[in-house]
């Protein structure tokens, strides 16, 4: 019993991990765009083809960190000719826009790559299991929280350190008084988008070597991430790591217990939060209410 | 009279005029009655959902949990409980609305893109519970088993499930009930105090007015009208399956209100004609239909997001 138990907390936190990345890369663009995106399992999966599309010439290292680029580009372009348009307006616009987009990018997936699931190898290094004891934590899992550890690290280290990464917490908080103070918002938040949508990018690699690829893989990460975001609160980005960490261990744990119920079970946990906490666990009142 | 409240009474008399012979001119343009019915049942769900976007401004983005559960509770209830359609629509409305009111006591204080992914997240609850409880629900083969019962009226019965046509008038009726309702509303203090809600919430509260109560109640009358019309919907189909609850569908409720006009009464039922209309022809056509709306989702955010009827009211002031 204790041994399956702790199978399924380390399960949850590596799922965890994975759905904070993403949950990260949403709580960027919402802070300081204000910008529900729900393309954002649509770009997840536009990393994970164009990895695929990449590796026969670059090789899974290549597409690793190639892929993720190339859909920010992608992402830059879109703030560029159209979310950027719906600053300033209801959100109700860029909520539909983003809805919008996401129906194309499926579809558009499907088009060209077609409705049938792909596979994505990785290389065999890291697929063989490390320990027999432990058969679950296979090398490529590990890897995969290792990569979502370093590049969260990296993100944290960027915002509080460098200039634009100040800039961008200070925007979170009050754009306004940015703008005053002679920050071009407008690159800012373009910035801002593009880094949001290279975590989408990179996490669509990392779940196309877990999972595979299919043009829906996006829609069921969408919504533990802005789960994530709730629990954590919103405006706070260690909030929102710490909740997608949460929320993995809460369902891996309630998988030891009723399978059935460990997708519900994320839900459960926002409700008590919103009852209990109504702001988030680190989040502040008032952010973007 | 004045002449504004003479064309408000011809666009009146013409709305329910082109309702009520609609089984008759469609035909002529390629329609039939199914879809006509089609058209109401959703038409009726974006009225629901912009009672409480667009006249109290508060953006859900999950109001098919709500249409869903309607549709669920009905058809179970016809399938295990009685077989009789009144009965069913009864049942979906109350545990749709019900719920709804739960939610929204929890829901109240937060606002803007806040309760937009708060909602947005809640409704998926009621799609994964009707994924995963397949003994009841049926999980993702849907809801079947359950058909729509003849109206009894003692000394007659109406046959609702082999005449189309029968059971457009049906959903007429149902629909002319629920919009005369929401009209009463409107027109009532409540309602002018969520328009005042609605264009400034500030002013309103310093007024007095308890806002988070009117928002409350606002909410779950919405959802009350939206479990309504997701009975009609299982009535429709004799069927109910998960994607009735799915965030998907919330989605095309939004767009139906914003295509239409968000800000006038009709306007979320001329988006659902087109919206239902072109999704109905579209995926006839081309395997790509979903490409197509989402341009065109793009397209109306951009350039039109008033509405099809914004425009002509602008057109008409300008």
């Amino acid at each position: 019993m204790l041994q399956l138990i702790f199978f399924n907390v380390t399960n949850g936190l590596i799922i965890g991990a994975f759905y904070a990345l993403m949950a990260i890369g949403l709580s960027l663009i919402l802070n300081l765009s204000g910008v529900i995106n729900f393309a954002h399992g649509g770009f997840l999966v536009i990393g994970g083809y164009l990895a695929y599309a990449l590796t026969p010439r670059l090789g899974f290292w290549g597409a690793l960190i190639v892929a993720p680029f190339l859909t920010a580009l992608i992402g830059f372009a879109v703030e560029r000719l159209l979310i950027r348009r719906l600053y300033g307006r209801d959100p109700l616009y860029s909520l539909l826009l983003t809805f919008g987009l996401a129906f194309i990018i499926e579809d558009g997936t499907r088009q060209i790559w077609g409705a049938n699931g792909l596979p994505f190898s990785v290389p065999a290094a890291l697929t063989s299991p490390l320990s027999y004891q432990f058969f679950f934590i296979t090398g490529y899992r590990m890897f995969m929280v290792a990569v979502v550890a370093v590049v969260v690290a990296v993100l944290f280290v960027l915002l509080r350190y460098t200039r634009i990464g100040v800039r961008i917490r200070a925007g979170t908080l009050d754009l306004e008084t940015v703008a005053a103070l002679g920050v071009n918002v407008r690159a800012l938040r373009s910035l801002n988008f593009a880094v949001g949508i290279f975590l989408a990018g990179l996490a669509g690699v990392l779940a196309a070597g877990q999972i595979g690829l299919e043009p829906t893989m996006g829609d069921g990460l969408l919504m533990p991430s802005f789960i994530a975001i709730i629990v954590g609160g919103v405006g706070s980005l260690t909030g929102t790591l710490l909740g997608g960490l949460l929320i993995g261990v809460a369902s891996g744990l309630t998988a030891v217990i009723f399978p059935s119920a460990s997708e519900a079970v994320i839900y459960v946990m926002m409700a008590i939060v919103l009852l209990v906490r109504p702001r988030g666990l680190l989040g502040e009142e008032g952010m973007l209410s | 009279m004045t002449a504004g409240k003479h064309r408000h009474l011809a666009v009146l008399a013409a709305i329910w005029a082109a309702l009520i012979f609609a089984p008759y001119w469609m035909p002529l343009f390629g329609g039939y009655t199914a879809l006509g019915s089609r058209v109401l049942v959703l038409g009726l769900g974006a009225m629901a959902l912009n009672f409480l976007l667009g006249f109290t401004g508060v953006l859900s983005f999950g109001h098919a949990a709500w249409f869903g559960l309607g549709a669920y509770a009905c058809g179970l209830t016809l399938k295990f409980i009685a077989p009789s359609t009144p009965l069913g629509l009864l049942a979906g409305t109350l545990i749709g609305g019900v719920a709804g009111a739960l939610l929204g006591a929890l829901l109240v204080r937060r606002r803007g893109v806040y309760f937009a992914m708060v909602t947005i997240a809640f409704g998926q609850v009621f799609y994964y519970i009707a994924f995963q409880w397949s003994s009841v629900t049926g999980g993702d083969d849907g809801l079947r088993g359950f058909a729509r019962q003849p109206l009894d009226f003692r000394a007659f019965q109406i046959d609702l499930l082999h005449s189309d046509l029968a059971f457009y008038y049906f959903v007429l009726v149902c629909f002319a009930g629920v919009v005369a309702v929401m009209a009463f509303i409107l027109r009532s203090p409540f309602g002018r105090t969520m328009i005042a809600i609605r264009e400034n919430e500030r002013r309103a509260r310093f007024l007095g007015i308890p806002v988070e109560l009117h928002i409350w109640i606002a909410f779950t009358l919405s959802c009350f009208f939206m479990a309504f019309a997701g009975g009609l919907y299982a009535l429709l189909n004799n069927f109910a399956d998960p994607r009735v609850l799915h965030y998907s569908l919330s989605g095309d409720f939004v767009i139906m209100a914003v295509m239409g006009g968000m800000r006038m009464f009709w306007g979320p039922l001329l988006g659902a004609v087109v919206f239902v209309v072109l999704q109905d022809y579209l995926s006839s056509v081309t395997v790509n239909w979903m490409s197509f709306i989402g341009v065109l989702i793009v397209f109306i955010v951009l350039f039109f997001p008033r509405g099809i009827l914004g425009l002509v009211r602008a057109r008409r002031t300008a």
